[in-house]
């Protein structure tokens, strides 16, 4: 059988979700207008800064739209559709495949409004730029789409709501999101063992930047997906065996 | 689906047991259903009916015995979409439609149903282009109902299918049950209703404190209350000496009466006369089925095994 309605339904769920799309495209949208708005012919690094900002600022909407499948599924082992669910022939595997999927839509739809935003605040890239950014964004994601669906089967839903803030809001700032934090060498090798630094740098293509020539890029990001894929698998087997 | 007469049982628990942390849910559950029964699961509060369907629909892992669904783990006859359920607990996903929940659960089954027919079955269509998180209790109930079916299930395991419906609902729910039992599902479900019960199951199972207390059909339960219930106006009774007089099963205490539960009613009146000159106002009533299974779960003399 298809699993195409299926998915369909999913992402007709995530679309009619009004307060999700606002915090995790209004969000990063409104601040991006109003700041880079208001610096528009400012130079930040000798980079103009609406092309500076709107990299953080991809970067920090996406890792929000990607991290919210989590409140999803928190929400629906809640309700007790997760155990509904679960008396289907639907599999582990399509769920999570559906919820990774819908992450990932609304991801590409926080980045595709923030580079029309961008254009119009002057950010003009070439096709390659534009597309080698988008790319590099959606590899990093990966292991805030893993993190999101461990938080998802640890923390109930009046928690997961400040956690998810939390984590998305440190992640970005220390990731150089909000804009770079300190040039301290010492400051910047820390930094570069957390996969949202590479987040922001994929952003950087555009700056001119090559995209992510150090492996350890690479190896953060597949570190940190590991890590955090054990974790889910642990928090997703106490989770099912306590959904009794 | 009735050629199963030698396939296996639709269902097959043996020496089910389940704890929650200290509590013992279920405590050696035995329990044969073959293809195409209707069985209803009775028992009061905590009885452990919802944690003998969690195992069976594979929610709970037994923490000892065996469980199998048409010969196979109840997890694979899940996956094969041969199991439906409409769970006690559970609140309907947001964000849809009552019609398009119904058909993104479809499409998960290898052979669903007519979404619409289901939604016409189950008495959904009115509310079928409503939101889910706007339905009344009754209607999300019809809604859970029209879940479990539309897959198209052999076996159909419902709890409290008709907890939150009105006289028409239960009425129009038990109408398309007989319908859904009369292709040759498999149907099992938990009630407190004991009409219910009674009416539209072939086979009552009885549960209380985790164990079956009996099983069989509702005549057979009625009957193995002994039938005959002594009541008499006794102050100060003494239950233990009540409960060690001839023909006496079962002696219970309600403000100044006392009621008997008996196995042979006359020698019991002959012996209550003698041994207590003081009781008066004495009734003899024969047992309802609900003095049946009130008797079957009190306690005391019902831990027996079933036939
Ligand atoms: N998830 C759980 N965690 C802890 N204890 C539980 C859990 N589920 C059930 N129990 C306990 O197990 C016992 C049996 O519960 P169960 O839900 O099986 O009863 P039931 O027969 O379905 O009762 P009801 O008619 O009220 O639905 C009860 O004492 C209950 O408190
Ligand atoms: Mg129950």
């Amino acid at each position: 059988m298809s699993h195409a309605t299926y998915l369909r339904y999913e992402l007709v769920r995530t679309f009619r979700n009004r307060r999700f799309l606002f915090f995790s495209l209004g969000f990063p949208l409104l601040m991006f207008l109003l700041i880079a708005g208001a610096n528009q012919s400012k130079r930040l690094d000798g980079i103009p800064f609406p092309l500076y900002y709107m990299t953080g600022m991809v970067s920090w909407g996406a890792m929000i739209a990607i991290i919210s499948s989590g409140t999803r599924i928190s929400a629906e082992r809640q309700i007790g559709w997760a155990r509904q669910l679960r008396i289907t022939p639907l599999s582990t595997r399509t769920y999570f495949r559906s919820k990774v999927v819908g992450g990932y839509v609304m991801a590409l739809l926080t980045i595709a409004v923030l580079y029309v935003a961008g254009s119009m605040l002057s950010v003009h890239l070439d096709a390659r730029q534009w597309a080698l950014m988008t790319l590099l964004l959606l590899i990093g994601l990966v292991p805030f789409a893993v993190l999101g669906i461990m938080l998802g089967h640890l923390l109930k839903p009046d928690s997961l709501g400040p956690a998810v803030g939390g984590v998305t809001s440190l992640f970005a700032l220390l990731g150089g999101a909000w804009g770079p934090l300190s040039t301290s060498t010492t400051f910047v090798d820390i930094v570069k063992c957390i996969p949202s630094y590479w987040l922001v740098q994929s952003g950087k293509v555009a700056l001119g930047g090559p995209g992510w020539p150090p492996l350890q890029a690479w190896v953060v990001l597949a570190v940190w997906t590991a890590a955090l894929a054990w974790l889910a698998v642990a928090a997703f087997r106490r989770d099912t065996a306590r959904l009794t | 689906m009735a050629s199963t007469m030698h396939g296996p049982p639709g269902i097959l628990v043996s020496g089910l047991h389940k704890s929650y942390g200290p509590v013992e849910a279920v405590r050696g559950v035995d329990l044969r259903i073959d293809p195409g029964e209707t069985v209803a699961l009775l028992g009061p509060n905590g009885a452990g009916k919802s944690t003998t369907i969690d195992v069976v629909l594979g929610l709970a892992q037994p923490d000892a015995g065996q469980v199998s669904v048409f010969g196979t783990t109840p997890a694979d006859a899940v996956s094969a979409g041969r199991t439906g359920g409409m769970l006690q607990t559970g609140s309907l996903i947001e964000g849809l439609s009552v019609r398009e929940l119904v058909t993104m659960v479809a499409s998960l089954y290898p052979h669903p149903l007519d979404v619409g027919q289901v939604l016409e079955t189950t008495g959904a269509e009115s509310f079928a282009a409503q939101r889910t998180t706007k339905l009344s209790g009754g209607q999300a109930q019809r809604a859970r109902f029209a879940l479990a079916l539309v897959g198209d299930p052999d076996l159909l395991v419902l709890d409290e299918p008709t907890a939150a419906l009105d006289v028409e609902g239960r009425h129009d729910f038990w109408g398309s049950m007989r319908d859904i039992a009369r292709n040759g599902k498999t149907v099992v479900f938990a009630t407190h209703y004991l009409e219910e019960a009674d009416a539209y199951a072939d086979r009552i199972v009885v549960m209380a404190r985790g164990r079956v207390v009996a099983d069989g059909p509702a005549t057979q339960i009625k009957a193995r209350a002994g039938g005959r219930t002594i009541r008499a106006t006794l102050p100060y009774a003494d239950l233990g000496a009540l409960r060690a007089l001839p023909g006496v099963t079962g002696a219970d205490l309600r403000g100044e009466a006392v009621v008997l539960a008996c196995s042979d009613s006359d020698s019991a009146l002959w012996a209550l006369h003698s041994a207590f000159p003081d009781a008066h106002d004495i009734e003899v009533r024969g047992a309802g089925l609900e003095d049946a299974f009130l008797e079957l779960v009190s306690g005391d003399q019902s831990e027996v095994a079933a036939p």
